[in-house]
């Protein structure tokens, strides 16, 4: 059973060095402090501010880092009634 | 109310936050709710070493500075459910952690987790001091190795003076966390023994962790080794390590000792 794991293990060092290559290419590609995510993420709360009171603890955002594509998703519980308290 | 631990070393690269990334989610496994908060600003690996580089949204110095809530800060594990993490900011200076700021977030983490573990940055600078500063326990990760067992020696020094406990004349219970060890190499008198290290630092052991190459397989993929293989040497001396944390008295065992090159292929699970 050991000897058997011993063998078949798959390596992890390709693992690893996609992750590094993924992860380093997000933090190099920003700029100052604020990379291209971030940004939307802070601009897109703050369009939708305008329009409507937002409470922080019904606003649900999820982020995941790709090679390729990166997401963002930004879940926000509006209130029937939200339009009127921001007007 | 959750115990607040703080993982500290004072030498770089001596394996906190693999230890703090072991530990929590063993007491996680166990079905504690735990969280890990990564203090090392401007150079986090918490987040990497978890597995959850890629879903960091917001971070500590966010919910310090009021940008984000606590709640919107906080990653979830994907494999066990009752842990979470509060990464550092990659891009933030560390001054941005304020004394008050902090004491707010750790208030609030202690009323929402059975654990807080806080991974120190390295060195005895601003970001040490302030994650050592609300901790009810401290965890004192030390290599069998001179120049880490001084830098130890110093820290504990400062566990004794810098933090609330001690500011309030309590005495702060500490631990000592032995990593990278190798019980052939001391054994053949080429690296320093427990008992001597017991000796010079004086606190009581936690666990020794036996060097392995489980721990650096386990950092590739992105989990804390308990997780990664919940049977190899190092994770089976973490659970260990736990129980000894949560007040069990259990002797400590030497990892690894006398092995041969095929004890350590057929006899894994002896270590």
């Amino acid at each position: 059973m050991n000897l058997f794991r011993f063998f078949s293990r798959p390596q992890s060092a390709p693992a690893a060095r996609e992750r590094l290559q993924v992860l380093l290419a997000h933090e190099r590609a920003s700029t100052g402090d604020v990379d291209l995510i971030n940004k939307l993420r802070d601009e897109i709360l703050k369009a939708i501010s305008k329009h409507m009171q937002v409470d922080d603890e019904k606003v649900t955002i999820k982020m995941e880092r790709g090679a390729q594509v990166s997401t963002l998703a930004v879940d926000i519980e509006i209130p029937f009634d939200a339009g009127k308290k921001a007007a | 109310m959750g115990k607040v631990i703080v993982v500290t070393s004072g030498k770089g690269g001596v394996g906190k936050t693999t230890s703090t990334a072991a530990l929590g989610a063993a007491l996680a496994q166990g079905g504690d709710k735990v969280v890990v908060v990564d203090f090392d600003v401007g150079l986090r690996n918490l987040d990497l070493v978890m597995g959850a580089e890629r879903r960091v949204v917001y971070d500590l110095v966010n919910v310090i500075q009021g940008e984000a809530k606590l709640t919107q800060a906080l990653i979830r594990d994907k494999r066990v459910e009752t842990l979470y993490l509060l990464p550092a900011s990659q891009t933030r200076d560390k001054d941005n952690l304020t004394p008050e700021g902090v004491e707010k977030v750790i208030a609030a983490l202690k009323n929402a987790f059975d654990w807080v573990i806080c991974d120190s940055p390295a060195g005895i600078e601003r970001g040490a001091t302030l994650a050592m500063r609300h901790a009810d326990v401290a965890i004192v990760v030390t290599n069998p190795e001179v120049s880490s067992v001084r830098d130890s020696d110093r820290i504990i020094g400062l566990l004794d003076s810098k933090t609330l406990k001690a500011e309030n004349g309590e005495r702060m219970e500490k631990h000592l966390l032995l990593t990278r060890y190798d019980a052939a190499r001391a054994e053949r008198g080429d690296m320093l023994k427990v008992d001597d290290v017991l000796e010079i630092l004086s606190i009581p052991l936690l666990g020794i962790i036996p060097e392995s190459t489980d721990v650096l397989r386990a950092s590739n993929v992105g989990a804390p080794v308990t997780l990664a293989d919940n049977r190899c040497a190092p994770a089976l001396a973490y659970f260990e390590a736990v129980r000894r944390l949560k007040g069990e008295n259990l002797p400590v065992t030497i990892p690894g000792d006398k092995r041969s090159f095929l004890g350590k292929i057929f006899g894994r699970k002896a270590a």
